[in-house]
């Protein structure tokens, strides 16, 4: 499993909803998804996360084929997956000083 | 793949003499007595304490009958509290060749080099005799930590390490992997793993014992700087260390110094019992990997971002570089490079085949980057473990 593909972007598992940057991936980049090619609205930077495919509202978030958490708000394909749409399936109290969401 | 035989049965992948200080006032004779050897396998291993310790008294055992020891020289100040008796007797009943220099007793420092030196030079005549044996993959014994991480570690080096365990498992080898303190997010997923419901609950208070520690020492927290590196929970942070695991089922939980009994996948519970007294669980990624070598590993896979160029005494170490950058500055000190992951030249998997196949080259003779360079970074420092239970380590699948 796990072929390069998808650009920029890394599958770390099959199960996984997520992908992540090897790279910093430039706004407009364009992104190959199962659903169709997607162009990034905004620079990932490498090691970020993008949604592998619609993660909806209550979806549990899945890297290396395990939950790191739990979607707070629907989420469409090719966009950023971070603390600003996911929270932790774990610690709910965890608090995130400088993470705004934004990237760069 | 051939080995050396021991009088337990196990096979070392290498055949060294170590010799041991048993206090820091006998740290500059011991190494005096190696010095004459350079560029030979003796190795210089020890513990500075002067107070005594049960936790370092039985990781010393262990160290000196580990399967890669062919003999060992213990140098004694003569008045330290380490029970340098019992040390000896542990190793003569492995059938290895052992002599103690008293410093007190011998002469000072020059009679105590030359004295030392003279055995030396004895013991590795005697070694090698020690018989060769095929090996095979499912004799081997291998440890896993990761230090100097960064944002690649997680995406390139730890998941290939896991991929290799993965492999090295299927094939009978026992695999460790560590840092209950970097799995706090994990309990679950990891229990989930366990090959009982009764190990399950073992490990997961494995890891709640780790997250109480380090939060007396207060650290153990999700960073803010963790999230600008991309990570979005406390979950995931402690995923791309877990990762390293791979995905077998775990057999078991071990302290420092349990050997697993048979092969498989087993968690090293390195987060001292008790109240906390001597300050951090382990200091430094060589007190980690002590740990593992105590435990039987014959190699250990060291995963670096952003680079480190340790190995170890006694049990080669085995170095992945997981950022590609790091590989070009440091070429000479890394053994892997996982950086082609996130450079988009090999996979996960072709990377966990490397390690694997590296892994098999290392333990027939092949030296580690670490080696060649004469590396042989040695920590042992004070802790305190309960032992562990029978249900640590159930027979049953």
């Amino acid at each position: 499993m796990t072929a390069p593909e998808t650009g920029p972007f890394l599958l770390l598992h099959p199960d996984d909803n997520v992908l992540v940057a090897r790279a910093t991936a430039p706004e407009g980049t364009e992104v190959t998804l199962a659903s169709g090619t997607v162009r990034l609205t905004q620079s990932i930077p490498m090691a970020h996360k993008i949604a592998r495919s619609a993660i909806s509202a209550g979806d549990t978030i899945r890297k290396y084929g395990m939950p790191i958490g739990i979607a707070t708000a629907d989420i469409a394909p090719g966009a950023h997956v971070h603390v600003h749409n996911i929270r932790s399936g774990y610690t709910p109290s965890v608090v995130l000083q400088d993470a705004d969401g934004r990237a760069g | 793949m051939e080995g050396w035989l021991r009088a337990d049965g196990r096979k070392g992948i290498r055949n060294t003499v170590v010799v041991a200080y048993l206090v820091e006032c006998a740290h500059f004779v011991a190494s005096e007595i190696v010095a004459a050897f350079r560029g030979r396998d003796v190795q210089l291993i020890g513990f500075p304490g002067c107070f005594p310790n049960e936790y370092a008294a039985r990781m010393m055992e262990r160290l000196c009958t580990h399967p890669n020891v062919g003999a060992v020289l213990f140098v004694s100040l003569g008045c330290e509290s380490f029970d340098k008796v019992r040390a000896s007797a542990a190793v003569e009943g492995s059938g290895r060749p052992v002599k103690t220099l008293v410093i007190q007793k011998a002469g000072g420092t020059r009679a105590t080099v030359k004295a030392g030196q003279d055995w030396v030079e004895g013991a590795l005549d005697s070694i090698g005799n020690v018989p060769r044996v095929p090996m095979e993959v499912s004799d081997l014994v291998i440890g896993t930590v990761c230090g100097g991480s960064d944002g690649t570690s997680g995406i390139s080096g730890n998941p290939a390490a896991g991929r290799a365990f993965d492999l090295l498992v299927a094939e009978g080898a026992a695999c460790i992997f560590e840092e209950t303190g970097e799995l706090i997010g994990c309990e679950e997923i990891m229990a989930e793993r366990a090959i009982t419901p009764e190990l399950g609950r073992i490990l997961r208070e494995s890891v709640q014992k780790a997250e109480r520690y380090y939060a007396t020492l207060g650290y153990g927290s999700f960073a803010a700087g963790n999230a600008a590196g991309g990570l979005s929970t406390i979950e995931e942070k402690s995923l791309g260390a877990y990762v390293k695991s791979g995905g077998s089922p775990i057999s078991g939980l071990i302290k420092p110094g349990d050997v697993p009994p048979r092969g498989g996948l087993y968690l090293m519970d390195v987060v001292p019992d008790g109240d906390v007294r001597f300050g951090f669980p382990n200091i430094s990624d060589n007190a980690e990997i002590v740990e593992m070598i105590a435990s039987g590993a014959h190699l250990t896979l060291f995963v670096t971002g952003r680079g480190s160029v340790v190995g170890s005494a006694i049990s080669p170490v085995i170095k992945i570089c997981a950022n590609p950058d790091t590989f070009r500055a440091l070429a000479e000190d890394m053994d892997v490079n996982a950086g082609d992951i996130i450079e988009g030249r090999r996979t996960i998997d072709q990377v966990g085949r490397e390690i694997r196949d590296f892994v098999v080259a290392v333990a027939d003779g092949q030296q580690t980057a670490s080696e060649g360079l004469g590396h042989r970074e040695f920590i042992l420092t004070y802790k305190s473990f309960d032992p562990i239970g029978p249900a640590c380590l159930p027979r049953t699948a």
